[in-house]
C-alpha cells in the first residue's frame, strides 16, 4: 500500500499514519522552498495541504521550483501546484489560495491549518507569518536563503521563541534569490528540512528545531547550529496589539525627478516617495491618464526589462513621448 | 585576549573571509567588538545584525579569551 514504507518505521507506524492524515498543513509561498516540501508533505499524506502564492510561474522559475514545467509559464503557481500534488496523491485534500498572504487575510487563512510553512522571500511576509502564527498559536517553520547559505527553525513552538526573538530588528537590505543569483539545489534542501520539521513535529519524534537556529552552507558543507533565546517582550507586544506590519521601504536617490513604479503591487522594495507614480503594469492601460505626457518620466521594474516594454508601447501605441527606461531597474535608483 | 569570529550571509562578503581569529590587547566588550569589525569592514545595517557567542545568541555575557563569536544577519531569500 501507498504508505507501507514509511508505516514501517516505529517512528510511524498505523497511528504515527494517522497523525499524518489528520494534519492540516500551509504553505505560504510556492517557490523554491515550497515546491520540494509540498512534494514530500503529499507524499507523506498530509491530510490537507493549502498551497498559497500570488504568483505565476516564468521561465526562471523552473531550474529551482520543480513542480512546474514549461508548459505552466504564465500559469498560477497554487493552481498548477494543486493539480500536480493531485496526481501525486489523489487521497489527501489540496486548497489552492492565489492570495498573497496580507493583515487582512492571515488571521483567517492561519486558522484553518495546523502549522505554517514558511516559503517566502521577504522580510515583510516572514514578520507576518510570525505575528499571525503568534496570535493563532501555531508552530510555523521558517527557512531562508542567502546565495549558497541557508537558515533553518521553527517558532513559536509550544510557546518557545519566536522570528522576533531571532531578529528584533530587521534590515532594508532585502536581497532575493532573484537579485543575488542561486542554485536551485540550495532552497531543495532547505524546503526539505522544512518538510522533514513538519513531520517531526506531527509524529512527535526527534528533536525539533525549535530554539535553534541551523546555518548551512551547501558549497563548504560546514554547519552552525545556534540556540535562540526567547524574549519575551517581543511575543508580548504582538498577543497585545496585534500584527505589527513591517515595512522596507526605499527612498529614490533623486527627489527632483519624476518616476512611474510599473511593478506589481507585493513586489520588492517597496518605494515611498512623492516623485513616484505607482501604476502597476497588469493595470496600466485603465490608468494611463494618470501619467503625465509633457514631463520627463523614468520607467522602472525590477531589472529594467519589463519597463522597456512599457516605454515603447506607451510610445509607440499611446503617444507618451517624454518617457525612459531605467536600463538597470529598481537598485540603481534607491538608496 | 583571543576571539574567534564566524561571519555569515553578506557579512562574510563584506569581510572578505567566514572566519578568523583575533588577538586583542585589551579586554572588550561584546559590543565594542561589533562596533570595531563594523567600522574596520564597513557592513551594513548593524542594528540588524545578531551576535551569537559560543553558539548562545545572547549578548547579554561577557567576553573571554577563546570565546567564539558569530556575527549573523537576517536574510530573507526563498
Amino acid at each position: 500500500m501507498r504508505y507501507d514504507r514509511q508505516i514501517k518505521l516505529s517512528e510511524v507506524g498505523n497511528s504515527g499514519q494517522e497523525k499524518l492524515q489528520d494534519t492540516s498543513v500551509l504553505i505560504v509561498g510556492v517557490g523554491g522552498l515550497g515546491c520540494p516540501a509540498a512534494q514530500y508533505l503529499a507524499g507523506a499524506g498530509i491530510g490537507k495541504i493549502g498551497l498559497m502564492d500570488h504568483d505565476r510561474v516564468s521561465l526562471s522559475n523552473l531550474h529551482r521550483q520543480i513542480l512546474f514545467c514549461e508548459g505552466d509559464i504564465g500559469k498560477s503557481k497554487a493552481q498548477v501546484a494543486k493539480e500536480k500534488l493531485e496526481q501525486l496523491n489523489s487521497e489527501i485534500r489540496l486548497v489552492a489560495i492565489e492570495e498573497a498572504l496580507t493583515i487582512e487575510n492571515a488571521e483567517r487563512i492561519f486558522s484553518e491549518y495546523d502549522i505554517i510553512l514558511d516559503g517566502t522571500d521577504n522580510f515583510e511576509t516572514k514578520y507576518l507569518i510570525n505575528d499571525a502564527s503568534i496570535l493563532n498559536e501555531k508552530p510555523w517553520v521558517y527557512a531562508s536563503i542567502y546565495k549558497n547559505e541557508g537558515q533553518l527553525s521553527v517558532f513559536n513552538y509550544q510557546n518557545g521563541p519566536t522570528y522576533r526573538c531571532l531578529f528584533p530588528k530587521t534590515t532594508r537590505q532585502n536581497i532575493s534569490c532573484e537579485a543575488t543569483g542561486v542554485l536551485g539545489v540550495t532552497p531543495g534542501i532547505l524546503g526539505m528540512l522544512q518538510a522533514t520539521e513538519v513531520l517531526k513535529i506531527i509524529l512527535g519524534v526527534g528533536k525539533i528545531f525549535s530554539g535553534k537556529l541551523k546555518i548551512m552552507n551547501i558549497l563548504s558543507g560546514s554547519e552552525q547550529i545556534l540556540n535562540i533565546q526567547k524574549k519575551p517582550t517581543e511575543i508580548e507586544k504582538i498577543r497585545e496589539n496585534g500584527i505589527i506590519p513591517v515595512k522596507i521601504e526605499c527612498r529614490i536617490k533623486d527627489a527632483e525627478q519624476k518616476y512611474l513604479d510599473i511593478r506589481e503591487i507585493f513586489e520588492q522594495p517597496k518605494i515611498n516617495s512623492e516623485n513616484v507614480i505607482q501604476i502597476p503594469m497588469s493595470v496600466l492601460d485603465e490608468r494611463l491618464w494618470e501619467i503625465p505626457k509633457e514631463e520627463e518620466i523614468l520607467v522602472f521594474c525590477q531589472s529594467g526589462k519589463r519597463s522597456k516594454k512599457v516605454v515603447e508601447l506607451l510610445r509607440n501605441e499611446y503617444g507618451f513621448e517624454h518617457l525612459k527606461n531605467v536600463e538597470g531597474g529598481i537598485e540603481t535608483i534607491i538608496v | 585576549m583571543k576571539v574567534n569570529l564566524k561571519y555569515f550571509g553578506m557579512i562574510a562578503e563584506s569581510v572578505g573571509k567566514t572566519e578568523e581569529v583575533l588577538e586583542l590587547g585589551e579586554n572588550i566588550s561584546l559590543e565594542e567588538l561589533k562596533a570595531r569589525q563594523v567600522q574596520k569592514h564597513n557592513i551594513a545595517d548593524p542594528e540588524s545584525i545578531q551576535l551569537a557567542v559560543n553558539q548562545d545568541l545572547n549578548t547579554e555575557v561577557e567576553l573571554k579569551d577563546d570565546d567564539e563569536v558569530a556575527f549573523l544577519p537576517p536574510f530573507a531569500g526563498g
